[in-house]
């Protein structure tokens, strides 16, 4: 994989599969961009796990907060990795273990030794970039915020299906209380 | 689109940031005429206000219609973002508010249009920020004007109404040097004719009235983020890499990387100050893009023999008009604007000041006022017009000196246009 420039349709194809996601690095604090994160993709329907060792025991958003990736017992999609780039090493070894199908480094977050282990282990690998901000460009909604989403479509947008102003990425569905 | 596939500039023209509306199907993008938008409920709010998730709140800070201009805009660039704004000064108002505190300087080049020169020299200090001026035509003046307090350089690609073509490529490099941002005016070029990013900008500004709207009919500016810049690495952009209190301690650049430039003039700039464009204005000037390359050919076509036509002109003492071979910035204007050299030409009439008058009194396509980028084509004499608030020295500097005439030819029959300026031009002792 070429990491300088992923494919939409790389990105695209991960968000869509991925159901549960361990966050390493979550945070409690509500403007550090990991709380962010975390309170976007609980919206967008995924199971978030906040993994923080200080915070373990605790709830953020509702979701209990486990203290480390080795203490998860149940299947992981996706690791979201909101630590340093060194700390990312230890952190892929753990998701390769836990047979995760994606390791994820946040914006400014590379390790290319530890991509290329992960990726002979058969994961898929994203590194500098971040899941809400990927998702709002795939889905339209980055739009509303002046950005170059590098998307250009003549098709209907996908409406989520509840409230005001949310858009999915997921096939659509018929539903009764589809808005 | 196939992903595979990288779309054409006149593709984007005609599609960036538009998709169908999804409840109505409309096509061209709506006139979301609205002051505001209702929440889902107080978190979706909460959410909104402290950008937690993306959407519009109140048209101040942000509206559908002016989203659908500002991401093709920043298509058409090339950068990662945009913002909308509601007039070309505006923008610069905004970008130098997220640029600089009280005390710092930036260097400029001091062939500006006549506007920026005031909004620059006069306005701008009292806030503090001191702009110092150097000479587009000589890089080492640039260079020499470097302090410890220089936050930024700006110019423009295309000077107006100079008709000089600005060596960007050599310009980025001294401010790669200095560890600022480079922020080209790209109005008169518009993104068809010159891309500034590929030559080591950092922020383009737009006056949107002029070749984007392209019909003379609406005021609007517009910011683009390159998305190149990082604003952390000396802590000297607090707006930037600084907490912001007013969002809870918010970091722009760590939130939203490389196109935090273009969300903190937004969401600090455009929401204090309140320059909002109006979406009835975002419509006009969309509309006139969908158009815009294949005006852009017929200007720099129509202006290219209008220049040819006054050169030849025994009246006429000298043209200056980078398309025309043998200009001084006709080399420049091959390297950045191979499309072309623009729409606005300056020219001196042998009979001076009074002759400048009287031609532009005696033209009857050509219209007399302060505007470029029009269909029609414009005329004016900068020294008593747009140009009249500077000194004497400032206008030469300029390139409207007192002989000195503007056009921005438009695109009517050019055997028509170049009619009337004989015509003028006959009259004339």
């Amino acid at each position: 994989m070429d990491h300088s420039r992923y494919p939409d349709s790389y990105i695209h194809n991960i968000l869509l599969r991925t159901k549960t996601i361990a966050m390493v690095g979550a945070s409690a604090n509500r403007v550090r961009p990991s709380y962010f994160v975390l309170k976007y993709m609980l919206a967008k329907g995924f199971n978030v796990i906040p993994v923080n060792p200080g915070l373990a025991g605790q709830h953020l958003l509702g979701q209990l907060v486990i203290g480390s990736l080795t203490d998860i017992t149940e299947p992981v999609d996706m690791v979201d990795i909101f630590r340093n780039s060194e700390a990312a090493d230890g952190i892929t070894d753990q998701a390769i273990e836990l047979k995760a199908a994606t390791v994820w480094m946040q914006l400014g977050i590379s390790n290319t030794d530890a991509a290329v282990r992960a990726e002979t282990a058969g994961l898929d690998v994203v590194m500098n970039r971040c899941p809400k901000i990927e998702y709002a460009r795939l889905s339209g909604e980055i739009a509303w915020a002046g950005v170059n989403s590098g998307k250009l479509s003549s098709q209907k947008p996908k409406l989520a299906g509840k409230g005001f102003q949310h858009l999915t990425l997921r096939p659509q569905r018929n539903r009764k209380n589809q808005g | 689109m196939s992903e595979d596939r990288i779309p054409g500039f006149d593709t984007l023209a005609v599609h960036a940031g538009a998709q169908p509306d999804p409840t109505t199907g409309a096509r061209a993008t709506p006139i979301y005429q609205t002051s505001s938008f209702v929440f889902d409920d107080a978190d979706h709010a909460a959410s909104l206000f402290g950008l937690e998730a993306f959407g519009n709140i109140y048209t101040r800070i942000g509206n559908p219609t002016c989203a659908v201009l500002e991401e093709r805009v920043a298509a058409l660039e090339g950068g990662t973002a945009a913002l909308a704004v509601a007039s070309g000064h505006a923008a610069q108002h905004l970008v130098f508010y997220t640029i600089m505190d009280p005390g710092d300087e930036f260097i400029a080049a001091r062939q500006l249009y006549g506007g920026s020169i005031n909004q620059f020299g006069q306005s701008f200090k009292k806030s503090d920020w001191n702009v110092v001026w150097a000479d587009a035509d000589n890089i080492e003046s640039f260079e020499k004007a470097v302090t410890p307090r220089t936050k930024a350089i700006f110019v423009e690609s295309i000077a107006n109404p100079g008709g000089r073509v600005t060596d960007i490529a050599a310009i980025s490099q001294v401010a790669r040097r200095a560890g600022v941002p480079l922020i080209v005016d790209n109005t008169l070029a518009s993104p068809y004719l010159c891309n500034p990013f590929e030559h080591g900008a950092d922020i383009i500004v737009h006056s949107a009235t002029k070749f984007l709207g392209g019909h003379g009919n609406s005021i609007g500016g517009v910011i683009v983020d390159g998305g190149t810049f990082n604003w952390s690495r000396e802590g000297r952009y607090p707006m930037l890499s600084k907490p912001n209190e007013s969002y809870g301690g918010l970091i722009f650049h760590e939130t939203f990387g490389n196109f935090a430039f273009a969300i903190a003039c937004r969401m600090v700039g455009l929401r204090d100050y309140g320059p909002a464009l109006s979406p009835f204005n975002a419509f006009l000037i969309l509309t006139g893009i969908e158009t815009l390359p294949l005006r852009m050919q017929k200007h720099c076509e129509n202006a290219l023999a209008i220049s040819e036509f006054l050169d030849a002109h025994d009246k006429v003492a000298w043209v200056n008009y980078a398309g025309l071979p043998g200009d001084r910035h006709h080399n420049l204007a091959e390297k950045y604007c191979p499309r072309g050299a623009g729409a606005v030409l300056t020219f001196g009439l042998k009979g001076g000041y009074e002759a400048g008058l009287q031609l532009v009194s005696n033209v009857y396509l050509f219209s007399l006022l302060a505007n470029i980028g029009d269909t029609r084509s414009l005329i004016l004499h900068p020294a008593s017009t747009t140009h009249r608030q500077l000194t004497e020295q400032q206008r030469s500097a300029a390139g409207a000196g007192s002989d000195v005439v503007r056009l921005s030819v438009g695109i009517e029959d050019k055997e028509d246009l170049i009619a009337d300026l004989e015509a003028a031009l006959e009259s004339l002792p």
